[in-house]
């Protein structure tokens, strides 16, 4: 058995201390550190999910079509050219960040940072919890797919060393994306990985020892992961941690998981798939414009983003951050001046691999008669069109068939993203 | 690998005319198998875990009794049960008077909410914070999924009739629905009670129909929504389709489709509604996951045809806790064809019954429930000539689920070493055999609760259709590990996290500032834990009995939440020192030298406590 471990330890003085002889942990101790020069040449994915369907239409916001402001007289994001500082901050002359993207502008004009508008699923489902489980699973209509894509990208592409932290959510539990075969961690909150706090050390030892020695195979060998990757976070030392670069991170849980994601990342564990997300996108009442609810949640999405763009700094040559929302908001908006489930959505993809400064998909129009069921954004690029692009050209798998079951996914459908 | 040297044991007519063959056991060749190993193994497979006391009972009255009377639950005294249950209110509610308690008012302040909103002139303002009569409406709606998942965890700690528990948290898994899709978490209350429990040992088709008729299950995977390619067959001019029955609005004889789920749109937007059309999902996870088995030989054209037969099995009054209704104005009533056998047209209802009939007779359904239930009770790859011989009894007995059960509980492979600890517990399985082996009276099952969601088993929460996974590979990560070992800590310590308010961990709900649906929301820091033997807020006399127990949770109402994951539960010295001796009983004394070894170098009873039930052999079962 390849071991599965990869942190050099010094594993060996709880249990000698316990009065267990060293012996039995040789291949504990002889393991290779995780090189340097691997850490820095692997390439990351931080997945970011907006649950409860961000409207797309605020977020990137079509100013240069006229139907635009004809569906929404009350919410809509001002054009560019009106002035004032709550008007959408001009991309490409049709196309306009809300102006609580701020942050992510300047990675914009540094073109690390693209957009994929009119992007989403080809299933018709406006429940989220359907839309959700599809985005999830990578397999848009069918219920029972028991693993999420992210997981299958990880069982296709083995690692010689694979690392307890190699995917990691900042989650309580771990979201769809993440679950099957392939081990993968959720945790809330990195400092809280590990023993109980408060036990005494003779616990610890003692369950460490119990697992090294356990007669059954994969309790032993996950035990024994365990207990490495405790050790391994001791070293990071969560509570002590200061961003670099003069990233400020908002307080929120989003700005806090996105910090612990910088950490893992610069802690050089093995972190290749992270994954984060952030609710309150159903926005039926209300929903507001430059300000107000939407907005809010705009600001702390895109300040978190931009601290950890801005944190990771040189390692961004290796991460794509990648926005998704599982589906989007009506073009018109309700009687409650807020918006009703939709179809089509935006997602946003930033990275130094990414060819950023443009927004790629084929823009339907919101006239009545170009919409999904003449009432939403129709979908021009599906969203595994996206994914598969960044499996594919990102994380270097060579084929993406295993990551989506049933779905022909030549290079010819990417969108672009990558040179 | 150890390997058995199975030995015989007796053979009996037993009263209820059913053969038991002899019983092989794999320690000794005694001609009695009452040795401990055995009677835990059974517990453990046929319950949650052996209680203290549990293997002198069992051996009092002998194995095979034992089984026997497990396989007729009906017989067994289970008093103490309903005081336990007792403060419990909706458990023995109807889906009807749930959704008229807790989803109306839930409904009408959303309404409300919506009111107030659209009549705000200003459309930037902050929304306000919703006021307390609405945060209690909330919480009491939460209140009914919480209590239906105390009810499980005392039923599967306490109940006296452990198969019947252990049987209907399998069947619900099979026929799996998830709380969190829409108003489902007000209908599992009774899809539970009078869906699943009442069938687990009753016949496969019985269970079947119950589930196919099921609100539950028809909302969850969208068949109430499945019509014919000519329905709505309503007379022009009546009902227009797209409207949502308001309270009260549904006139008799008038037929409104029902619509997809997703918050009540705003009048406005009625018009934006869609016609729906055939919806397969319920179709396709019928034989995929009910009954034949992925592999089990339909086609993608089958799939379409049954859903064709299913058109019209919906949901009267939906948002009134309304029953299965058949409404033939959307049925598809031409011809169909299922796996090469011809439905006539015009049967209306009884397609649907017929193919219900196809499916649970058909042979991949049989090799599938077969291997499914000698999965769960014998090991993650089963026996295959153990299968064969249930899928052979299976089709015999027209799919009688006792039958089966009988067979698979007296196979030599039930009792053979190869079984023995073959299986790693799932978190629900780790969280309730533990609090079984200290013998500890639970004052407070929430903080369990919660405990499952952190080791990524939310009660009535499994998103697919699949249900939990019932193989090691699912459950065992560094991950869940970490959890297991932290739950026998803190299990120990006495102190578990609060458990949340909300029922559901995700929720879908408008964004509320602050306060991030999906989040679930996060009392404070985790306080260091107390010594053993400080005054717990809440600590009961040793004689607590069900009936007081019921009495101080009934008492004491839902406190702050913040403290409710502390005194959950009896630690006081003496009960610890009792503790110490259960839980290594409840492994059958069977502990590695190095669990032995470090629980003799631990300092206090709950640390030793701690590391029998985090070792690597209370994992398995």
């Amino acid at each position: 058995m390849i071991s599965r471990r990869v942190f050099l330890k010094n594993g060996g003085f709880a249990l000698v201390s316990l009065g267990f002889a060293p012996g039995f942990a040789p291949s504990f101790l002889a393991r290779t550190a995780f090189a340097a020069g691997t850490a820095s040449r692997a390439k990351r994915l931080i997945a970011v999910f907006q649950r409860g369907a961000v409207d797309g239409l605020s977020m990137i916001v079509p100013y240069g079509d006229a139907d635009y402001y004809r569906a929404r007289p009350t919410i809509a994001i001002g054009r560019p050219d009106r002035g004032g500082q709550d008007v959408a901050l001009d991309l490409d002359g049709f196309f306009g960040f809300n102006p609580r993207l701020s942050p992510l502008k300047p990675f914009w004009e540094r073109r690390e940072l693209a957009i994929v508008h009119a992007c989403g699923s080809p299933n018709s489902t406006r429940s989220h919890f359907d839309a959700q489980d599809y985005m999830e699973t990578g397999t848009p209509g069918v219920k029972s797919t028991s693993d999420g894509w992210l997981n299958r990208y990880l069982q296709a592409r083995r690692v010689e060393q694979e690392s307890s932290f190699r995917a990691v959510s900042l989650t309580q539990q771990l979201p769809r994306a993440l679950q099957g075969l392939a081990p993968a961690l959720a945790m809330p909150q990195v400092g809280q990985f590990g023993i109980r706090p408060g036990s005494s050390g003779a616990v610890s030892a003692g369950f460490e020892a119990q697992y090294a020695y356990a007669a059954d195979r994969v309790l032993n060998g996950v035990g024994r992961d365990a207990f490495d990757a405790m050790k391994a976070l001791r070293t990071a030392d969560p509570s002590r941690y200061r961003p670099d670069h003069g990233a400020e991170y908002p307080r929120s849980p989003f700005g806090q998981a996105l910090m612990q994601i910088a950490q893992l990342t610069k802690a050089d564990l093995g972190l290749e798939v992270a994954f984060a997300d952030l609710g309150g996108w159903d926005t039926h009442v209300n929903q507001g414009s430059a300000q107000g609810q939407l907005a809010a949640r705009l600001d702390d999405f895109a300040r978190s983003i931009a601290a950890l763009v801005v944190d990771l700094g040189d390692r961004m040559a290796d991460t794509v951050v990648l926005t998704m929302s599982e589906f989007g908001r009506a073009v018109g908006e309700n009687g409650n001046r807020g918006t009703d489930h939709g179809h089509g959505n935006a997602m946003m993809a930033i990275g130094g691999g990414v060819r950023g400064g443009r927004v790629y998909g084929r823009w339907p129009g919101l006239a009545a008669d170009r919409r999904y069921d003449s009432r939403d954004l129709a979908v021009t690029t599906d969203f595994r069109d996206v994914f598969g692009e960044i499996v594919v050209r990102h994380l270097g798998l060579s084929d993406p068939k295993p990551i989506f079951p049933g779905y022909d996914l030549p290079p010819s459908k990417f969108p672009g993203l990558f040179g | 690998m150890r390997r058995g040297t199975a030995a015989f044991v007796v053979s009996a007519t037993l009263a209820a005319g059913l053969t038991f063959p002899t019983f092989p056991t794999f320690l000794s060749g005694a001609a009695f198998p009452d040795d401990e190993k055995t009677i835990v193994h059974v517990l453990n497979r046929i319950g949650f875990g052996a209680r203290p006391g549990d293997v002198e009972r069992v051996r009092a009255i002998g194995l095979q009794q034992h089984i026997e009377q497990q396989l007729h639950p009906e017989r067994i005294a289970d008093a103490s049960m309903s005081a336990r249950l007792a403060g419990l209110e909706t458990i023995a509610m109807s889906s009807r008077e749930i959704s008229e308690r807790f989803e109306q008012p839930l409904l009408d302040a959303r309404r409300d909410r919506r009111r107030d909103a659209a009549g705000n002139a200003d459309p930037n303002a902050p929304r306000e914070e919703p006021d307390t009569a609405q945060m209690r409406i909330r919480q009491q709606a939460n209140g009914v999924l919480v209590e239906l998942g105390e009810h499980k965890l005392l039923r599967a700690i306490y109940s006296e009739r452990q198969l019947q528990e252990v049987l209907t948290d399998f069947w619900f898994n099979h026929f799996n629905v998830d709380a969190r899709k829409g108003r489902d978490r007000f209908l599992l209350t009774e899809y539970e009670r009078e869906t699943i429990r009442p069938h687990v040992l009753g016949t496969f088709r019985e269970l079947l129909g119950a589930t196919a008729k099921s609100p539950a299950m028809l909302f969850y995977l969208d068949n109430w929504l499945s019509a014919g390619p000519n329905g709505p067959h309503a007379p022009a001019g009546r009902a227009a389709p797209g409207r949502q029955p308001g309270p009260g609005a549904r006139g008799r004889g008038r037929f409104v489709m029902p619509m997809p789920t997703g918050p009540p749109r705003p009048q406005a937007q009625g018009s934006n509604n869609r016609r729906n059309g055939l919806n397969e999902n319920y179709a396709r996870e019928l034989m995929e996951l009910h009954t034949l088995g992925v592999d089990g030989g339909y086609t993608q054209k089958d799939v379409t045809e049954v859903a064709r037969a299913f058109t019209g099995w919906t949901i009267d009054n939906p948002r009134q806790g309304g029953a299965f209704r058949f409404e033939p104005r959307i049925h598809d009533d031409a011809e169909k064809t299922i796996l090469g056998r011809r439905i006539e047209a015009d049967g209306g209802i009884a397609d649907g019954e017929q193919v219900l009939d196809l499916l649970a007779s058909h042979p991949s359904t049989a090799r599938f429930i077969s291997t499914k239930l000698a999965r769960r009770f014998i090991a993650d790859t089963p026996p295959a000539a153990l299968v064969d011989r249930l899928a052979a009894r299976f089709r015999a007995t027209g799919g009688d689920l006792r039958a089966v059960m009988t067979t698979l509980l007296t196979s030599p492979e039930f009792l053979s070493l190869d079984a023995y600890r073959a299986k790693v517990k799932t978190p629900f399985e780790y969280v309730v055999s533990a609090v079984r082996a200290t013998g500890a009276e639970v004052l407070n099952v929430r903080p369990l609760a919660r405990s499952l969601e952190e080791l990524g088993m939310p009660l009535y929460q499994c998103q697919p259709p699949t249900g939990y996974k019932d193989v090691a590979d699912a459950w065992t990560s560094t991950g869940a590990l970490v959890g297991r070992i932290n739950f026998a800590l803190a299990l120990t310590s006495g102190r578990l996290p609060p458990p949340s308010d909300r029922g559901v961990a995700q929720d879908f709900s408008p964004a509320r500032p602050g306060v991030a649906p999906g989040v679930v929301q996060d009392f404070g820091p985790a306080q260091p834990s107390v010594a053993p033997g400080v005054a717990q807020d809440f600590s009961p006399t040793r004689q607590s009995t069900p009936e007081s127990i019921g009495a101080l949770r009934r008492g004491r109402g839902v406190g702050p939440m913040a403290t409710l994951g502390r005194g959950f539960i009896d630690r006081s010295p003496a009960a610890l020192t009792r503790w110490e001796a259960a839980v290594e009983a409840a492994l059958a004394h069977d502990l590695s030298p190095t669990t032995r070894a470090t629980i003799a170098r631990a300092a206090t009873p709950a640390e030793r406590v701690a590391l029998v039930l985090g070792s690597p052999e209370f994992q398995k079962r």
